[in-house]
């Protein structure tokens, strides 16, 4: 609904629109996305972050597409996945349009709210052990979901037993009657990712789900969530400090650094041919199997703390390519293509 | 499971055994070695002659060993006979039986007081950062710090006194009269131990309230009165009931101090009486209560904890 209600939100400039709250219409993207999120700023009393922790970040999702959100700690990545379920510290202001479906959820009420999170979007977190309350039962947990959206006692246990063996549970019904405890991190992360499909939803945010399991588990984790994403047409959102994880299962890719985002691409091309220094940095500190590959090399420096707000670019000071200019004048995302990418150096071919 | 249970049911058990025969010991002791001597004291200053002087001194086995002393004096508790009170020349079973249901009252009154606004301050606190927070902070910081002979003293000149809304002293007769008279006491009593259950129902449901699994519940539309009651409130249950459990017994001997106030003839009482006339084995049961009562108190509240966070085992064994 509401086509262009603001002014510069719908300009569809395919080449060099500057505007940070480009929606870009992507490859595959319908004429709405499930997900718009549009000149997203969010601030945090100046006692807290001197700079804002969002600042006029733009993203969508489309129906059945999986788009990578990747960047350091600190980077906003998780912050920006959550103010999609309009969970937002008490304190933040914020600016700018998180559209649901064309809903905007910055503007809901507490039942608009609950009604999104109930039916539409549904969010797995990073570790399963302190996402479910551990003093109740598993099928407490999952029956929750369920019976706040109506369902009776029976059908919400009918309902999560199906959901569980969906996830690949054995004896689900015995599963039910368990505390999480006694549960390992790869199985209590599926209970997790059983308990999101609860309510159907269109749109997945997985906040960093395999970060907290070992190896194995994560690959069996994100499998799990590829298969029913592709069964139940779910857009998903994937947050992730992992590049190669999220070029391998992602269709898209942003790249956040510092409340900003930097670069955004399909995942192939950006993982072949990264634009920005900050992308192609966090490339480079990623370990290879390869025998031929060099050696990860770690960016210097470290992120940009919420205390300091740098002028310009936040990466210059990391930056090997940085010159005075950058930081004095902080860059635009630009647009061209699929191709948006925030460095002034950008088309100056310093990356190979 | 359940051998476990049994197991450490047993272990408890044991353990409350030996606590208690410590504890008598120390009290039997404790009151033998106070200066003075009881048959002085049995007779009040009065003269007296050589020969009822013997007769006292034997009837309470004055003139055994202190060990033997002991060894009969703990024979007979063993046998449910605490003998008899010195003052009174009257069963100290009897005794304590005629005035527990009193004090028992006053007991049950005040820990309903200090659940209701205890724990009422404590989630309002917590749910309320800011204004409110700030003033249930102040409030709860000033009654802990008022004993409870203050309080008492200060309901009774407003209440009593200058108003005269409730009666000042006695126990009162029937359920409701009861509930008149006992309504001060009960208040100065749970003064200091609801600012203390505020306080610590207030960290417990900050602690929790920060936890992921409760942003988890949000994020699934979860009412919030829900998330707060399944989630916040019923996990910070652990410490709320422990410090619940120690109130038990410390209000108990409170009493003590309030009865005297507003002048209740209760356990209280007769334990300041006894103390006074040096009635040692009044002294020596009131005691020998008190301890059983919390070790009890304990007991139940160990019991209870694997039922409110089932991550705790018995006797902590391993998984």
């Amino acid at each position: 609904m509401a086509e262009t209600t603001t002014s510069t939100d719908m300009s569809k400039g395919k080449n060099k629109s500057t505007a940070a709250s480009s929606p870009a219409a992507g490859p595959g993207g319908s004429a709405e996305p499930l997900l718009d999120i549009q000149g997203l700023t969010l601030r945090l009393p100046a006692s807290a972050a001197a700079r804002p922790i969002l600042d006029g970040i733009g993203l969508h999702v489309g129906r059945g597409e999986t788009v990578g959100l990747v960047g350091e700690s600190g980077s906003g990545k998780s912050v920006a996945c959550r103010s999609v379920l309009g969970l937002l510290p008490r304190t933040a202001e914020t600016e700018g349009a998180v559209r649901v479906n064309g809903t905007d959820v910055l503007g809901l009420d507490k039942q608009g709210l609950r009604d999104m999170r109930r039916n539409k979007v549904a969010m797995v977190f990073q570790d399963p052990r302190a996402s479910v309350n551990p003093m109740r039962r598993v099928g407490a947990f999952l029956t929750e979901g369920l019976r706040v959206r109506g369902l009776s006692k029976a059908d919400a246990l009918a309902r999560a037993e199906q959901l569980l063996e969906e996830v690949g549970i054995r004896d689900p019904k015995g599963a039910l009657r368990k505390f999480p405890h006694q549960f390992s991190g790869g199985m209590l992360q599926r209970v997790v990712i059983a308990a999101a499909l609860t309510g159907d939803p269109e749109l997945l945010l997985a906040d960093e789900p395999t970060t907290a399991l070992d190896v194995t588990t994560q690959a069996e984790v994100v499998g799990i969530l590829q298969r029913l994403q592709a069964r139940h047409g779910t857009g998903m959102l994937f947050v992730t400090h992992d590049l190669e994880l999220a070029a391998a299962i992602c269709d898209r890719i942003y790249v956040m650094y510092a409340g900003r985002i930097v670069e955004s691409q399909p995942a192939a091309d950006l993982f072949a041919r990264p634009r920005h220094p900050y992308t192609a940095g966090l490339l480079a500190s990623t370990p290879r199997l390869d025998p031929d590959a060099e050696p990860p090399k770690p960016i210097p420096g470290r992120p940009v703390s919420l205390a300091e707000a740098p002028t310009g670019c936040a990466f210059a000071d990391r930056c090997a390519f940085a010159e005075d200019r950058c930081r004095a004048e902080a860059p635009p995302l630009v647009t061209q293509g699929a191709v948006s990418v925030a460095c002034l150096r950008a088309d100056e071919g310093i990356l190979p | 499971m359940n051998r476990n249970l049994l197991r450490f049911m047993l272990g408890r058990v044991v353990g409350l055994v030996l606590v208690l025969l410590a504890t008598s010991f120390v009290v039997f002791s404790a009151v033998h070695l106070a200066p003075g001597d009881p048959v002085t004291f049995l007779m009040r200053g009065r003269p007296i002659t050589p020969a009822a002087r013997e007769a006292i001194t034997a009837q309470y086995h004055l003139d055994e060993p202190f060990l033997k002393q002991y060894w009969m004096w703990l024979t007979d508790v063993l046998q449910g006979d605490f003998g008899r009170s010195v003052q009174f020349r009257q069963d100290i079973g009897d005794l304590v039986m005629q005035k527990l249901p009193l004090t028992g009252f006053l007991v049950g009154y005040a820990m309903v007081l200090i659940l209701v606004v205890g724990m009422t301050l404590g989630v309002v606190s917590a749910l309320r950062p800011g204004f409110v927070d700030k003033l249930v902070l102040g409030w709860t910081g000033f009654s802990i710090a008022i004993p409870s002979y203050l309080a008492g003293t200060m309901l009774a000149s407003v209440f009593v006194v200058k108003l005269g809304w409730f009666p000042g002293f006695g126990g009162g007769e029937g359920f409701t009269d009861r509930l008149w008279h006992l309504t001060l006491p009960a208040i100065a009593l749970a003064l200091t131990f609801a600012g203390l259950l505020a306080r610590v129902t207030r960290s417990a449901m900050l602690d929790e309230l920060s936890r992921e699994h409760v942003e988890v519940a949000r994020s699934r539309g979860v009412p919030e009165g829900q998330v707060i009651r399944r989630h916040v409130l019923r996990n910070a249950l652990g410490p709320i009931v422990t410090v619940i459990g120690t109130m038990v017994a410390s209000l108990l001997v409170a009493t003590a101090i309030v009865e005297q106030t507003f002048s209740i003839k209760g356990i209280g009482s007769m334990l300041i009486g006894a103390v006074t006339a040096k009635d040692f084995p009044v002294v020596q049961a009131l005691t020998l209560l008190v301890v059983a009562v919390f070790l009890v108190v304990n007991l139940i509240v160990d019991l209870l904890q694997p039922l409110i966070d089932p991550r705790v085992t018995l006797g902590g064994d391993k998984r």
